[in-house]
Parts: C-alpha cells; sequence; structure tokens
C-alpha cells in the first residue's frame, strides 16, 4: 500500500487550523487516507476530530497510507502539505 | 446576590455598567429522554443538524473576519466531521434518544482532546457548542447564544466559546463577565482585540440574578452590582472607556506635560501598517519570530531586509525598536537546534542562542542596519533574555560593529532588573518585559493556568523591580521602557510612569484609554499611585490602594 511518512512542519503541531487544512485536503483526494503517529491506529485523515485527537506536535513524524488509483499523487500533495508550515501566525 | 461588590480577573480594559443578561443555556439531554424515532431517521436529523450548524459556523466566519474567521472555519470542519456523525450513529444504535446521542458523541472526542491538554483541550469549549447548537436545532427550542434586548447589557456566562464571541460586534453587549477563563482565553483574546471592557474568572458571577445593573472594570476586575453599581459611580470613569466612546488623541504625556511615548507592539508587517495608521508614536516591540517560527531554513539577508525595510518606511520616522530573534527548545527552529531541554524556560532562549550560533544574530543585525539605511531612517535594537551587563556589553558591541548605534537590552531576568544601574551604563536603553520579568520573579511558569494570581502584574515583587530599574534610569537619563501586558492597564501604566518608565509600548487597541488616564494625572500623581500600590502586600491589594490614590488625584484633561 502506498505510503508517506514525513516530518510536521507547522508550529503549533497538527492542531486546529493546520488540522483542518489537512483533513480537508484529504476528503479532497475522495480516497480513504489514513494518518498514523508512532505506533498509534491509523485514523481517517479526513476526520479534523481524528486528525486533531492524535496530538500531533511540531517536528513529529506521522505516516500516511491510501489506497486506489492515485493513491501515490494524492499521498505526495498531503505529505507536502504536512511539510510546509500552515499556521501563518 | 443583589447589590455588593464581586471580584475576577480584569483582562481586557475600560468599563461599562448595564443590566446583566445571561447567554441562553444549552438544552440538557439524558439517557432517560423519551425516543420517539427509529435509530435510521434520528440519525438523518443529526445529520442534518450538524450540516446547519457547520453551515452557520463557516457562514460567521466569512462575515467575522480576522482571528475570529480562523476559529470558527475550523469549529465549522469539526462540525461537519463524519466521525462526528459516525460516533452518534454508534450512540443511536446502542439505545441513546437523539439529542442524548450527540452529546455523547461530542463528550467522547471532548475526552481525547482533554487528554492531550494545551491548545487541543482549549478546543472542546469549540466542540461542546458544536453539540449544543446541534442539540437545539433537534429539540426545536432556540440556539444557545446572545439576547438581544435591544438596550445596552453587561454579558455573563460560564464561559464564551468563540462562536458566541464572534457575535459580540455589533451586539448589544457592553461589558463581558464570565465565571471561568484565564488571561489567555478566547473570551479575554477577542474581547481584547473588540475592545469590550471583560472581567473573567469570576465564579460569584453565577450568583447574579437576569437583569440586575452591573458595572464592570475590565482593568481592575472589579464588578459593582446592584445599588453600588449606582452608587459606585467613578469621576472620570466614562472617559477611561475604550475606543467606542470619545478617543483622545495625540502624543502621551502627563498632565503637567511629562511627555510618555506611547507605543506599539507589532508582531507581523500588518500589525505594523495597521498600528502606523494610528497616533501611536513608534514602535516598542517588534517581535521578529514571525519571519522564523516555522522556517526550515534560515531567512535570507535580504529577504530580512525587505521586511524590515517596509515597518521602518511605514512608521516614517517614528521611533522603531527591533527585538532580535527570540527562539529557544520552546520556540524550535529546525535551522537553530537546541536539543530538548528540561525546563525551556530557563534553557537557552533569547539572547543565549547567540552563543551557540553567532551567524543568525549577526546576519539579522545586518539585514537591520541595511534596511534603516535604504529606507533612510533610524532604528533601534534591543536584545532578549539578558541577565548580566557582560552579556549586554557583548551584545552591543556586535551591533555596534554592524554599524547600529542606538543599543538596547530587555529586562526580564531578576538579575538584570536587580543590576540595572550596571546594564544601563553600557547600553543605550532598556525595556523592560513585564511578562517574563513577573514569571522569573514569582517562579511561575506563563503557561500554568493555575498560577495566574501569581502572574498579576500587580504583584509588588515586580513592582519594586520596576521600580528599581526605573530610578537607575532615571540616574543616568537614559529611557526606560516597558512593552509587556502591564503597560496597556490604563492604571497600572499610571504606576508605571510612577516607577520611572519613559515610554510604554502596547496593542494599538489599548492606547487610547492609557492616553486618557495619563493626561489626567501629573507626574508626581503618578508616583503616588505608585507608591500607594508598592505599599501593598499583595496584587488585589495594590490594585485597591492605586485606585484609591488615583481617584484622589485624577482629574478630566484640561
Amino acid at each position: 500500500m502506498p505510503s508517506r511518512t514525513v516530518t510536521i512542519a507547522s508550529r503549533v503541531g497538527l492542531h486546529a487550523r493546520p488540522a483542518a487544512t489537512f483533513s480537508r485536503a484529504a476528503a479532497a483526494t475522495g480516497l480513504a487516507v489514513t494518518l498514523s503517529v508512532a505506533d498509534s491506529a491509523p485514523v481517517n485523515a479526513s476526520s479534523i476530530l481524528a486528525v486533531m485527537s492524535l496530538g500531533v506536535g511540531f517536528g513529529q513524524a506521522v505516516t500516511l497510507n491510501a489506497e486506489g488509483e492515485g493513491a501515490d499523487e494524492a499521498l505526495d500533495t498531503l505529505a507536502a502539505l504536512l511539510a510546509t508550515e500552515q499556521d501563518g501566525q | 446576590m443583589k447589590s455588593g461588590t464581586i471580584r475576577g480577573l480584569g483582562v481586557s480594559p475600560g468599563s461599562a455598567k448595564a443590566p446583566l443578561a445571561r447567554l441562553a443555556p444549552p438544552v440538557a439531554t439524558a439517557s432517560t429522554d423519551p425516543t420517539t424515532e427509529a435509530p435510521e431517521a434520528a440519525l438523518g436529523r443529526i445529520e442534518w443538524a450538524l450540516g446547519a450548524v457547520a453551515a452557520e459556523m463557516a457562514e460567521r466566519a466569512d462575515r467575522a473576519g480576522g482571528v475570529a474567521a480562523e476559529i470558527l472555519s475550523t469549529t465549522s470542519a469539526m462540525a461537519a466531521d463524519p466521525s462526528l456523525l459516525e460516533a452518534a450513529g454508534r450512540q443511536l444504535r446502542a439505545g441513546s434518544p437523539t439529542g442524548h446521542a450527540v452529546t455523547l458523541a461530542v463528550a467522547e472526542f471532548c475526552a481525547m482532546l482533554e487528554a492531550h491538554g494545551g491548545y487541543l483541550a482549549e478546543r472542546v469549549t469549540d466542540l461542546r457548542d458544536i453539540g449544543a447548537r446541534a442539540v437545539a436545532l433537534l429539540a426545536g427550542v432556540p440556539m444557545p447564544g446572545i439576547p438581544a434586548p435591544g438596550h445596552p447589557i453587561v454579558l455573563t456566562a460560564r464561559d464564551l466559546s468563540p462562536a458566541d464571541t464572534a457575535t459580540l460586534p455589533g451586539s448589544d453587549v457592553v461589558a463581558l463577565l464570565t465565571e471561568e477563563g484565564g488571561p489567555t482565553s478566547h473570551t479575554a483574546i477577542l474581547a481584547k482585540s473588540l475592545g469590550l471592557p471583560a472581567v473573567v474568572g469570576c465564579p460569584a458571577a453565577a450568583e447574579l440574578p437576569d437583569g440586575v445593573l452591573v458595572s464592570v472594570d475590565g482593568s481592575t476586575g472589579e464588578v459593582r452590582v446592584g445599588p453600588d453599581a449606582m452608587g459606585g459611580d467613578r469621576t472620570g470613569s466614562t472617559s477611561r472607556a475604550p475606543a467606542s466612546s470619545a478617543v483622545p488623541a495625540g502624543p502621551g504625556r502627563t498632565r503637567d506635560a511629562q511627555p510618555v511615548a506611547l507605543l506599539s507592539n507589532v508582531g507581523t508587517v500588518a500589525d505594523a501598517h495597521a498600528a502606523a495608521a494610528t497616533d501611536s508614536e513608534g514602535v516598542g516591540l517588534f517581535r521578529t519570530e514571525f519571519l522564523f517560527l516555522g522556517r526550515r531554513s534560515q531567512p535570507t539577508i535580504d529577504e530580512q531586509t525587505e521586511v524590515y525595510t517596509d515597518v521602518l518606511t511605514a512608521f516614517r520616522g517614528r521611533p522603531v525598536v527591533v527585538r532580535t530573534l527570540d527562539a529557544g527548545s520552546d520556540k524550535p527552529l529546525p535551522f537553530l537546534p537546541l536539543g530538548q531541554e528540561e525546563n525551556p524556560a530557563l534553557g537557552v532562549r533569547g539572547l543565549r542562542t547567540a552563543t551557540r550560533y553567532p551567524e543568525a544574530l549577526a546576519d539579522q543585525l545586518t539585514s537591520v542596519a541595511k534596511a534603516a539605511r535604504s529606507a533612510g531612517r533610524s532604528v533601534r535594537v534591543m536584545a532578549p533574555m539578558v541577565a548580566t551587563a557582560e552579556e549586554a556589553e557583548r551584545f552591543v558591541g556586535t551591533a555596534r560593529e554592524h554599524g547600529l548605534d542606538d543599543v538596547g537590552v530587555m529586562i526580564e531576568v531578576p538579575a538584570a532588573a536587580l543590576r540595572a544601574g550596571e546594564l544601563l551604563d553600557v547600553v543605550d536603553f532598556v525595556s523592560i518585559g513585564t511578562n517574563d520579568l513577573g514569571q522569573y520573579t514569582m517562579a511561575a511558569d506563563r503557561a500554568a493556568g493555575a498560577l495566574g494570581h501569581l502572574l498579576d502584574p500587580w504583584q509588588p515583587a515586580l513592582l519594586d523591580l520596576v521600580a528599581l530599574v526605573g530610578a537607575a534610569g532615571r540616574a543616568r537619563g537614559k529611557p526606560v521602557g516597558v512593552c509587556g501586558e502591564a503597560a496597556s492597564d490604563p492604571l497600572l501604566a499610571a504606576v508605571l510612569v510612577g516607577l520611572g518608565a519613559t515610554s510604554l509600548s502596547m496593542a494599538p487597541v489599548s492606547r487610547p484609554a492609557v492616553l486618557a488616564e495619563l493626561r489626567g494625572l501629573s507626574a508626581e500623581d503618578c508616583a503616588v499611585i505608585a507608591d500607594a500600590a508598592r505599599s501593598a502586600t499583595g496584587a488585589q491589594q495594590a490594585r485597591i490602594r492605586a485606585r484609591e490614590a488615583r481617584e484622589q488625584r485624577w482629574s478630566v484633561p484640561a
């Protein structure tokens, strides 16, 4: 299954606004994308609440998984998003 | 309680008086509520209710703009979250009545967010609000929210959610009073940005009956109730109200014409442009962190120069104090790794990072000097987290090598305040950061909500340290600024001037109230008020004594 591991670049971590941006983008792929951190169970990446509930901080590594047509491209886009500062403040 | 005086934390300055109105309470749900519909039908209605809440939040976000818009659009995304609907579906199948299934689904996620503490735990208020709104829709009762009686009200609640605070502009609300919340709560931050007087952390507010007249002082945290609110009206209290009433203008000075520059704290280029459009006499604290935080690599000299030039140009010759990078292991930067520290607040941060990474500071100073040349303006620089005169001297040397000739340091470490004279001998000015000086003086983490009372800027020990710095500045004829939160409280601003502050730097929204306060007091009045505050044995007593002294002396500016 296509997979990407990426380090969170947002200073505030994957909280509130960056989580909203990310989960919206994950939903927009139309694929079942999951997000996991360390040895946690993977969660639905399209769910802002599930993403926030992981409590991922700045500099932490997360793993993205997806299956289906276009999964590689989708994961590249999502990984790039996580590797960019999302909080403009 | 129908009369008397209660107290909370004053978090947004200004005062207002109006009848009390309570935020419409949410509908309580229970597992014993009657079940009137099949689970499939119930799930369909829940989907509709959550969708409606999401749509309303998104619409409010569009109207609100700024900070509120960001919070609201995130709240909208939470309401539209498929996981929330799934959780409600599970509760329905387990036999929950419709409304209660929503309450339980919300509680499930609240528990997960609370477990992480900090920022995520604070989102719980937003999530509960989503639940309360959806439940109200399902029950067909009015949405919980701000009453609109058509006359001014003081709004009270246990705490306010962003959704509530976002609808405050243009509402009947003239002041806020909450049972919970601290100085960094949404309520405090948004009230301040709206210029609404606010008192938070006031549990006694729960006992107040609807409609009772209350007078709220967002500086002192004092709330007068019933007849006490009538009788307690103070001379000049209306002129201390924020921007909504008559706005005083012009330069900062005392009644006897001693100048006190009232400057702005700015953290971004947008802040700087907004502040430059006001009467603000310059920038007392230009935080440069925004250029660095969240970056993978250090911003280049060209990039930094462009931003500094922009800010200097916007202020057209008014003084601008650029604070060099205040980073540390609590605000990690990938290009300046500092490792994990047990106590980041006491670790390598501020100027201390420059001993490890001298290049980063050198590049920043080069950029500031280039910006000053290209804007054709003078500029001041200062370093954060300086503890000794030796450190100050080293920083001054480095800055002068870069062609910068107006160089200062921040006083945030008690050691620096205690030996302020030695520091002032080697620098051109100092600026007191009352927030950090408070945390280090009281050994109380700024992030620890339960220690809020120790972090009160009215703590006499903190005032004593400010007095030491003020006296050292006066003896040497060198400027002493204050750039912490303390400077935005009008009464405390008068105390700081009495202690020897020659400039005060604050959020621009606080400036009119501080200006009005200082214009009504002579320099000697300020000294008397400062003495009264320092004669106290605690923060609350210091406030009360300062206010009593002030009432004897303040008069409407000529």
